[in-house]
């Protein structure tokens, strides 16, 4: 296969993944204005459901229809959002809400340390593995190398959330009084908007990305502690090149950063690390707010 | 009256720990600081399993007449062990206040500790500082000694350069064709000196073998496809990997699903750890060390060890249900090089309890017997172990349910470390001068 066409599945495949997490932590910024140094502890804990859910599903007997797995991946983020994304919204964002951005890091800082320590608490240290679902879809032969099925599943799954977030925002009723609420949440207020619940529902949103980043990724790896530091790191490189807050950019810094890394580990892969951190440096040296994010007039 | 009563127990809190002070160190027993990761990537792969095998090894020795000769003796010397433990993780200066904790205010008798190479080179300035008997039991820089001298300070397993000697010298025993070879390792220290090792080692028996391309993903990457897709693209004859733990599980699951292993020889360091997690996952004919004869190369061994492996494989496939992989080994012959260097030291001074300084004095040049063979303190003035080494292949056994290693090799230790006075690099230059392989 042509090395150019090597790059650009290699590239198409971890932007796949890339995106996934990463929108969600796009989508929570754009809407709260918070950036969720937890958003990685979520990923880890969607990883660390799925492993549960999954693991279960087969003492179950579900090697009677294995296919049913995927549903038991799904239903596993859906499990992180639904009970974590309330509890870290209510119980403890809002009380920060129009507070020095600075803080918020903080705060969802320390509460990604103490996610990490609660999911050793929960599941701890020893790895847990849950192959049968990165198998079941076969190889896919593309010139003289193999591909899993399960890697362009992924594509395909950040496909249509990439689709879905677009089109609820820019397509729905509920979509428009979001960005109501993004451009000015205090006049939507006014304007008879359920300001708490729209914040409410972002965060479950982006809960649910997070957690179906890890999702989807537990069954190519082994669920550890610590599986969410690394993963945080890359997804703010990808919302920073896109500019925080953009849906579009976030597609387009994951496709940035996942094609410039495959092609860094084919071509030169000393620079495998440096490459995704030296594209963000090229993109803030001409657009310092992003890609894709629009310049504000600062609030007096 | 509540008042009082908390007043008093208060009271008596504080005359029994604070006001009371460290408890005297008491000639009836040895006190050691056991530091080993306990949380954090490499706690699930060396330093739980360690410490699962160390406590078993404590309360055998404590009870006494558990273990075969000369290791069926109470205690060490008589006394009963007494064990501290400390998690590793948190990084050097952490660590080095924790190593200055156990030292001064606990007062142990000796420290056995370290799995990361980093905490490794951190410490032994401190302990020759502090003048406290240090054990390191498990990490792999040749650094600690090569470049550094330290009085206090021992190594009782073997540093990395063996473990890539061995695999060089597998492939050449086995007549396996090496056109050209590949390697994955991780972006650090450990993966950076595997892979130099390797490389140094095949350049010798190899020389014409082209190395077609050198990754080394981060840390703790989790996915590997690209990786995976540059080394089908390569089409090495071997591909090399010193990855631990969930770096290797991920790689393992990911190649094997891609068919790596059918298209390249793969050849790994360090893997032996993660076959009890992998099982049949683990695809057969992979070539694999488990630094040192440790796990399953132990057990396949039988010979004079026999009675000693036995002892520390059973004990611990009845407590945790699984077999042991190479930290316990390596857990077991730190113990048992201190517990005969207390008793050698003993000996010396008429029975005493021994000070830092007799423990230092015996353990210097020591060698002993372990599970995984016989340890000797040959490097570094003394203060450097050598062991031997086992390579050998996976196959899974259907009848059992049990991976197993297959086509082991054994090499002596001689033949796959280097000798005193020439640092790994340089021997592996100049061609292994001095190894003595049979």
């Amino acid at each position: 296969m042509d090395l150019i066409a090597t790059i650009l599945v290699d590239g198409l495949i971890y932007a796949g993944w890339l995106f996934i997490v990463s929108v969600g932590l796009t989508l929570v910024f754009g809407v709260l204005n918070i950036l969720n140094i937890a958003h990685g502890s979520l990923y880890a804990i969607g990883a660390y459901a799925s492993a549960s859910l999954v693991g279960a599903y087969f003492a179950a007997g579900g090697e009677a229809f294995p296919f049913g797995s995927y549903l038991a991946l799904i239903l596993a983020a859906v499990l992180v959002a639904v009970v974590l994304g309330p509890l870290l919204e209510r119980g403890l964002l809002r009380y920060f809400y129009g507070r020095d951005e600075v803080l918020n890091v903080l705060v969802t800082y320390a509460v990604f340390l103490i996610l990490e320590d609660v999911m050793k608490l929960i599941w701890g240290v020893n790895p847990y593995f849950v192959y049968e679902p990165y198998t079941l879809l076969g190889d896919v032969e593309i010139g003289p190398l193999f591909y899993v099925g399960y890697d362009f599943a992924v594509i395909a799954a950040a496909i249509i959330v990439g689709l879905a977030v677009w089109l609820t925002l820019n397509r729905t009723q509920v979509g428009k009084v979001v960005l109501a609420v993004i451009h000015d949440a205090e006049i939507s207020q006014t304007m008879g908007v359920n300001v708490k619940r729209i914040y409410l529902g972002a965060f479950m949103a982006g809960a649910f990305l997070a957690a179906l980043g890890g999702a989807l990724t537990a069954p190519m790896i082994s669920v550890t502690p610590g599986l969410g530091v690394n993963v945080i790191i890359v997804a703010f490189a990808v919302v920073i090149i896109g500019g925080l807050g953009s849906v579009p950019g976030a597609a387009i810094g994951a496709l940035m950063v996942g094609i410039s890394r495959a092609a860094s580990v084919h071509l030169v892969p000393e620079a495998e690390l440096f490459i995704i951190y030296f594209v963000m440096a090229i993109v803030l040296m001409f657009r310092p707010e992003g890609l894709f994010a629009k310049t504000q007039a600062r609030k007096i | 009256m509540i008042k009082k009563h908390i007043t008093g127990a208060l009271g008596a809190a504080l005359l029994a720990g604070g006001l009371a002070g460290p408890a005297a160190a008491q000639d009836d027993t040895f006190k050691i600081g056991v530091i080993t990761f306990l949380s954090g990537q490499a706690a699930e792969s060396f330093g739980v399993p360690a410490w699962n095998g160390g406590k078993l090894l404590v309360d055998m020795l404590n009870e006494g007449g558990k273990l075969p000769a000369p290791y069926d003796t109470k205690g060490f010397g008589g006394m009963n062990i007494e064990v501290v433990v400390i998690d590793e993780a948190g990084g050097a200066t952490k660590q080095v206040q924790e190593f200055r904790n156990l030292v001064q205010r606990e007062e142990v008798d000796a420290v056995v500790g370290y799995v990361s190479s980093g905490n490794c080179l951190a410490v032994p300035p401190v302990a020759d500082e502090l003048k406290a008997f240090t054990i390191l039991y498990d990490c792999g820089t040749p650094r600690v000694f090569e470049d550094g001298a330290f009085e206090y300070v021992f190594r009782t397993a073997a540093h990395a350069t063996m473990d890539n000697v061995s695999l060089a010298r597998y492939l050449k025993s086995r007549d396996f064709d090496v056109p050209s070879f590949a390697g994955l390792n991780q972006d650090y220290a450990w993966g950076q000196d595997s892979w130099a090792d390797f490389t140094g080692a095949m350049k010798q028996l190899y020389p014409d073998a082209e190395v077609k391309t050198a990754l080394f993903p981060k840390f703790g990457a989790g996915q590997y496809g690209t990786e995976i897709s540059a080394l089908l693209r390569e089409r090495p004859a071997l591909v090399h990997s010193s990855n631990w733990g969930g770096d290797l599980q991920g790689f393992l699951i990911q190649a094997t699903a891609r068919g790596l292993h059918k298209r390249s020889q793969v050849v790994l360091a360090a893997g032996d750890h993660v076959i009890p997690q992998l099982g049949n996952k683990m695809p057969d004919g992979i070539f694999l060390g488990a630094r040192g004869v440790n796990g399953l190369a132990a057990n396949a061994r039988g010979g004079e060890l026999k009675e000693l492996t036995d002892t520390l494989w059973m004990a611990y496939e009845d407590e945790y249900d699984t077999f042991p992989v190479q930290a316990p080994f390596r857990m077991w012959q730190a113990l048992l090089g201190l517990k005969t260097a207390v008793e050698k030291a003993m000996a010396d001074n008429g029975g005493k309890k021994p000070t830092d300084e007799e423990l230092a004095a015996a353990m210097k040049g020591l060698s002993w017997d372990a599970p995984s063979g016989r340890i000797e303190m040959m490097l570094a003035d003394g203060h450097q172990a050598i062991q031997p080494n086992a390579i050998g292949t996976t196959k899974w056994n259907e009848e059992t349910g049990k991976m197993e290693l297959v086509d082991v090799e054994y090499y002596a230790a001689r033949c796959v470390n280097p000798p005193a006075g020439i640092k790994s690099a340089d021997w592996l230059a100049q061609g292994f001068p001095g190894a003595e392989c049979d």
